[in-house]
């Protein structure tokens, strides 16, 4: 066995889209979306599992994409900021930073987006603390935290009236 | 930052997984979650020719009412340990301690089998598991055994696991009605714990186990020997210290985990009491 020489053959969905592709096994997740599949909307910030802005999902569910083999997502289905907006109409996790100013320089943002909406599937209506602790694992070092806080607050409202659409 | 080349192969059975292992030797790692494994690839502290994914052993996902205790596949993710409505009433401190590790990306992913093999005194679901007396049920080339919690922790980041074997259970007494808390002591939210107390009290009886107080998680036999002979939660907690061996680093001298310890240990045995 000669390093580097082993190459895998991954099937992944992502938004959507079935790919097949080769890669060699330790190519992460973040770097297989970004520069395999050309979707640079999730960010590499830290790539320590710290920062969040490499947040995607996985089978639904948030994740550090930069903590992630794409060998692990084989046969697995993935969504990236790409996919939130349908038609030019942003989700409503989207409209809800802009309209509360949720953003600034907007690197974090991505993840940020990723993880809030990972966090209302898992816990739909959530208090002020609920948000806090379950962003967490998202760095914003513009630190716009208390916007974003209100972001995620206003679209589990916006939802909640919307019966989840 | 990305890993040092590796062969992968993926195991469809804790069977193959150990075949695979043999096969490949020590240069060889399991891979389940990769929450802790992936970060020290990228840094080069782990350098495996071949990572075997156990990742995908989805019948090592559970967690089941087995009568005195409560059995946790080693592939159950930190995310299912938090919200299993069966620890949650028979070992609520597990479930609770689960909440606490790393951030909810990390607890979709990471497993309690992961976080136990890899050993880290700074973990908290290691230390939590040693106090509540939990043992680990092990398969290898040899077949299964059992190795309690209190016998499994050797060095820093070194178990009694042999290189072929993998845990595949967490057998965790139920805790029947005990007083218990958790204390995490740290800088930044989603870190590690500076230092941190796992605790439970029913009467006389006690389990007391310590985050990043050495190279191990620790036992404080002494606090629980202490409380068992009738001291006092404040006396008991100036013995928080003695069975560790705590390192300085970045964010703690030793004297300043040597007082984090009793201070939390005795907020721990408080709430607990």
């Amino acid at each position: 066995m000669i390093e580097g020489d082993c190459i895998v053959q991954i099937r992944v969905t992502v938004n959507g889209t079935t790919h097949e592709s080769d890669v060699e096994p330790r190519t992460l997740l973040v770097h297989y979306v970004r520069e395999e599949l050309g979707l640079t909307g999730t960010n590499v910030g830290c790539d320590t599992s710290s920062c969040g802005a490499c947040t995607l999902h996985l089978n639904g569910e948030a994740v550090k994409s930069c903590t992630v083999l794409a060998v692990q997502a084989d046969g697995e289905q993935i969504t990236t900021i790409e996919s939130l907006a349908v038609d030019g109409v942003m989700h409503p996790m989207q409209t809800a930073f802009m309209e509360n100013h949720g953003l600034q320089c907007g690197y974090c943002t991505p993840g940020m987006v990723m993880a809030s909406i990972s966090l209302l599937n898992e816990n739909p209506n959530p208090t002020d603390a609920e948000v806090r602790l379950g962003l967490e694992g998202n760095l914003c070092r513009c630190t716009g935290y208390h916007n974003i806080v209100k972001s995620v607050l206003a679209c589990a409202g916006a939802m909640a009236v919307s019966g989840g659409k | 930052m990305i890993p040092a080349a590796f062969d992968y192969k993926r195991a469809t059975s804790a069977a193959e997984a150990i075949a695979l292992i043999s096969e490949y030797g020590e240069d060889a790692k399991f891979l389940a979650g990769g929450h802790s494994l992936l970060p020290l690839m990228k840094l080069r502290l782990a350098q495996p020719s071949v990572l075997i994914d156990i990742g995908r052993l989805r019948d090592l996902s559970y967690i089941r009412d087995a009568g005195d205790h409560i059995a946790i596949g080693a592939l159950t993710r930190h995310m299912d340990v938090e919200n299993s409505t069966v620890l949650a009433e028979h070992v609520p401190l597990l479930a609770h301690a689960a909440s606490h590790v790393g951030d909810a990306q990390v607890r979709h992913r990471g497993t309690i089998g992961g976080s136990i093999a890899h050993a880290d005194p700074a973990s908290d679901l290691p230390a939590t598991t040693l106090a509540l007396n939990a043992t680990y049920v092990v398969q290898g080339g040899n077949g299964t055994r059992e190795i309690a919690a209190k016998d499994f922790y050797i060095g820093f980041l070194e178990s009694a696991l042999a290189a072929d074997e993998i845990i595949t259970e967490i057998r965790v007494p139920k805790m029947a009605g005990a007083g218990w808390n958790f204390q995490k002591f740290n800088r930044r939210a989603q870190d590690w714990a500076i230092v941190g107390v796992a605790a439970w009290r029913r009467g006389s009886e006690s389990g007391v186990a310590l985050v990043n107080m050495g190279s191990t998680p620790v036992l404080a036999t002494s606090v629980s020997a202490a409380i068992a002979q009738g001291a006092s939660v404040a006396d008991a907690a100036k013995l928080a210290s003695a069975d560790a061996d705590p390192q300085a680093d970045l964010n703690a001298s030793v004297e300043y985990r040597i007082h984090l310890a009793e201070v939390l240990v005795r907020r721990a045995l408080d709430a607990s009491s």
